[in-house]
This record gives C-alpha cells, sequence and structure tokens, in this order.
C-alpha cells in the first residue's frame, strides 16, 4: 500500500464531486461531470485541467543548451527564448524513456515530463552530466501546473492578466501574472484546441483555478476526456502509443528527431541504424469497421497473426465511432489497409486511417 | 447517493431484476450505481431472442467512454426480448436505469432462482460497504 500524492487542488476535486483514481502515483480527478460532456465542453467552450502531478526540471548554468541538446531528440538551438518545442528522452538503443517538452528562457531551459516519468528521467539525465558545466533542479514539486483548452480560453484568461495573449504564438510562451500570481502562459496543450498551459508556484494554483472557472468560465476537465481528447488529434500517450520498446521513428515523431542537427544525442546512432534498415513497423491510426471499441492491451493481428497490442483505444466522443493505434508491419501498414483486433475472443475488422482522426480543432498552428 | 428502488430484486453485481405479470418472465438491467461508477456508456452488446444463459453467465457486455463491465444473468433462462433501443441510444441506460435502460427480458429456467437474489435493503449493503 503506498501513499498516493495529491495536488494542491485535491479538496476541489472532491467538493466539485469529481471521481478520483491513482494514476502514476497521484490521486487524480478521472472525471467531474461526465466524461463525453466534459470533451464536448472542451471542443465547444473551454475547460481547465489540473495537470499538477507533471515534472518539471530546470536546466541552468553555461553548458545547458548543449547539454539539453545532448538528452533531447529536437533541437534546442532551433528555439529562440520564448520558445517550446516537443522533444523525446530516448534510451541507447533508441527506444522512449518519455516524451516532454522544452521551455527555452533567455537565461535557462524547462524540461517538462510525465508524472510517471519523473523519477526515471531524473536518473535518466543525470547520468548524462558528467562533467559539463550546468545545474539540475527537479522543481516538481513547487512548480503547479494548469492547462486552460478550448476555443474560449483565450477569451477567459485575457481579463486575468496584463500580457496580451494575442501576441503569444502556437508553442510560444510569455512570462506574466495570472490573476496577481507568477507563471509561465504557454500556448501549449493536449487537446487539438486552442489554449494555455499555465505554470505558477505550487500554493497559487488555487487563485488561478478559482480565477478561471465558475458560471460561464471553464468547465473542470478529468483525465478520462483528457485522454479522448488527445486521441482524437493523434498525440501519443506515453506508457501506451510509445515507450522503451518504441522509436520516435516508428511512432511517427520523426519531425521531433533531429538526426542532423550537429549534436549527437542519447539514441541516435540507434536510430540512425534503424533508418537505414528501414522501419520493420509503424504506428498507425485506426476505426473499426463494425461495431466493438478497442481497449489498451487488446491483441492486433494480420492475416490471423498477432502482431501488437491496441496501444490506445476508445470510443471518439467528437466522431462517433471507435478509434485506436497499434503498431503494423510498414508493408501493411498504408491507409486503407485492412486487419483484426482481438476484441474480448472475437476477432473485429479495423481499417488503417489518417490521424489525427479529428481535424476541426481550434489550435493555431 | 444511488437510487434503489423498492420493487426491484438485485445482484451483487448491480443487475436488477423485475417481475412481469408472466411468473416466469423477468426484465433485467443494471442498476443506478453500476452506471454511474460506468460513466457514460457509448456501446451496449446484448443476446438475441433465444439465446440461453445459467446464472451467473455472460450474457452481454456495456461499454463505457473508459471502462467496460460484463453483464452476468441473474437467473437462468432463455432471452425472450432484448431492448433495441440501446442500440441507437446506449446512454438510456445513463438516463433511465430502471425503465428505458432495460436490457433484456428473460423466461425463467427455474423461478425457485428468485431467492438467490438480494432485495433493495440487502442491496443497498452491499453498495455501502
Amino acid at each position: 500500500m503506498t501513499t498516493l500524492l495529491r495536488t494542491p487542488l485535491y479538496d476541489v476535486h472532491k467538493a466539485l464531486g469529481a471521481k478520483m483514481v491513482p494514476f502514476a502515483g497521484w490521486e487524480m480527478p478521472v472525471q467531474y461531470a461526465g466524461i463525453l460532456a466534459e470533451h464536448r465542453a472542451v471542443r465547444e467552450g473551454a475547460g481547465i485541467f489540473d495537470v499538477c502531478h507533471m515534472g518539471e526540471f530546470e536546466v541552468t548554468g553555461p553548458d545547458r543548451n548543449a547539454f539539453v541538446n545532448r538528452i533531447i531528440t529536437n533541437d534546442v538551438a532551433a528555439l529562440e527564448p520564448g520558445q517550446v518545442q516537443y522533444a523525446a528522452l530516448l534510451n541507447q538503443q533508441g527506444g522512449i524513456v518519455d516524451d516532454c517538452t522544452v521551455y527555452r528562457f533567455e537565461d535557462k531551459i524547462m524540461l517538462v515530463v510525465n508524472a510517471s516519468g519523473i523519477e526515471k528521467d531524473w536518473d535518466h539525465i543525470v547520468a548524462q552530466k558528467k562533467g559539463v558545466n550546468v545545474r539540475l533542479r527537479n522543481i516538481s514539486e513547487e512548480v503547479g501546473l494548469l492547462a486552460l483548452q478550448g476555443p474560449r480560453a483565450e477569451a477567459i484568461l485575457q481579463p486575468h492578466t496584463d500580457t496580451i495573449l494575442r501576441d503569444i504564438g502556437y508553442y510560444h510562451f510569455a512570462v506574466g501574472r495570472v490573476a496577481g500570481a507568477g507563471c509561465f502562459i504557454s500556448r501549449t496543450g493536449y487537446t487539438g484546441e486552442d489554449g494555455f498551459e499555465l505554470y505558477c508556484r505550487s500554493p497559487d494554483v488555487r487563485a488561478i483555478w478559482d480565477a478561471l472557472t465558475g458560471p460561464g468560465k471553464a468547465e473542470p476537465i478529468g483525465l478520462g476526456a483528457r485522454d479522448t481528447l488527445r486521441l482524437e488529434v493523434g498525440y501519443a500517450l506515453y506508457g501506451n502509443d510509445i515507450d522503451e520498446t518504441t522509436t520516435p521513428l516508428e511512432a511517427g515523431l520523426g519531425w521531433i528527431t533531429k538526426l542532423d542537427k550537429g549534436a549527437p544525442f542519447m539514441g541516435e546512432a540507434a536510430l540512425k541504424a534503424q533508418k537505414l534498415e528501414g522501419l520493420g513497423r509503424r504506428l498507425v491510426g485506426f476505426r473499426m469497421v463494425g461495431k466493438g471499441i478497442p481497449r489498451h492491451g487488446m491483441p492486433t493481428l494480420v492475416d490471423g497473426v498477432p502482431v501488437d497490442i491496441v496501444r490506445s483505444g476508445t470510443m471518439s466522443p467528437s466522431l462517433g465511432y471507435a478509434v485506436g493505434t497499434t503498431y503494423l508491419p510498414t508493408s501493411r501498414a498504408a491507409v486503407g489497409s485492412r486487419f483484426h483486433v482481438d476484441i474480448r475472443g472475437e476477432q473485429l475488422e479495423a481499417e488503417v486511417v489518417r490521424r489525427p482522426f479529428y481535424t476541426k480543432g481550434s489550435v493555431k498552428r | 447517493m444511488a437510487n434503489i428502488p423498492a420493487d426491484l430484486l438485485y445482484t451483487p453485481e448491480h443487475e436488477w431484476v423485475r417481475k412481469t405479470s408472466d411468473p416466469k418472465v423477468v426484465e433485467i438491467g443494471i442498476t443506478d450505481f453500476a452506471q454511474g461508477e460506468l460513466g457514460d456508456i457509448v456501446f451496449v452488446d446484448l443476446p438475441k431472442p433465444g439465446a440461453s444463459f445459467s446464472r451467473m453467465g455472460v450474457f452481454g457486455t456495456v461499454e463505457a467512454v473508459k471502462a467496460v463491465s460484463e453483464l452476468f444473468c441473474p437467473l437462468s433462462g432463455e432471452v425472450v426480448e432484448s431492448n433495441a433501443a440501446l442500440d441507437g441510444d446506449p446512454a438510456l441506460i445513463n438516463r433511465e436505469p430502471y425503465g428505458g435502460g432495460w436490457m433484456v427480458r428473460l423466461r425463467l429456467t427455474d423461478p425457485a432462482e428468485l431467492g438467490t437474489l438480494l432485495d433493495p435493503k440487502g442491496y443497498s449493503a452491499k453498495i455501502a460497504g
């Protein structure tokens, strides 16, 4: 029996009647009003997510950019201060240790990692520090994080900050104040909708949440809808779509993998070899042809032979049909290819479709 | 607080059983508590009329956005009707678990099995504990 961690908003969630579940060592809200209503609120209006469980590492010191470039797949050198980048941490074999976002400041870098990865990522990064002149700090406990997502996000947030939000571009951030509290205001998210991720000091989370919720403002959204929202727009979930046995090339994350950035990084050699040999398999999106809802862990079969499992699967609330992801042999991974999902002993037909499944989001790329 | 109608019988697996005018036929569904635990129901797989099940046999599945639950037949018998309205509107189970959300009507093989079911008080204690 391990004790679950609680975010500063635990009492708020309980008061709102949220159903709480264990997630990556935390006691988190999985739903409040219901997954479908929350999903719709984010697609049509705005929702707010307590994601304080996520991890943040701060990298300072003169060698910070070169150091971070050695540990991530993407290229920090391509970032201006005030920009954000999606990236992955790899092991020596090119498998994904975690996915992360990289914030470049004038004088520091912040890496944001999954809650489940905080300890392992920290060890993985520290082990690569060696003699480099950087200072690493795990600031996960002192940093709070709220995600405000949906087409109305900017309109809801603007009255509570002096920062001109329309000036913050997609995957950019500004340092400012929200509801009086110091924040990094980042135009990023995990839903396919426009919106912001607000990094603040843990004790300030409550004041920001209170300012952005209430009648006519953002609806509270749990982990359930967070998953259906991200899956519809094809964003990977660590531990499902990607893990230490999958490479970013197989996962369709070649766009965050800069093999020619001129700075060797952990896993690079393995990826170059894989690219040379050709990819044996690829992560695909699929929809069920008939009935059935694919769920994580169900076997997927090509010509009756098991090839993988359903990585992510759900009934898509926006589309009204069941979708999922799995790895298929490259020769069978083209859009339109048919294969089967073993749903409780019954082999049901599925068809490879283009990701993202849902393309009408308000995100301003 | 979950609604537990006084005129129904229950199983520990959260199905309810309603007696009908025909003493050998009962109506079956899942309880208000069960639908609340599952969340928004998006898919139901029910047996066709003529299918037979023994007590505690799996007669179908109900899927919410994030959860799947098997349906256990509370009594032995043969399906005489399944609720076709649920195909197009599975959320009826959320909205009216004891009404429009009924699942199957079952012709009992052994009406004496009704004695194995929980009364409302017994079921209430079960979900409280």
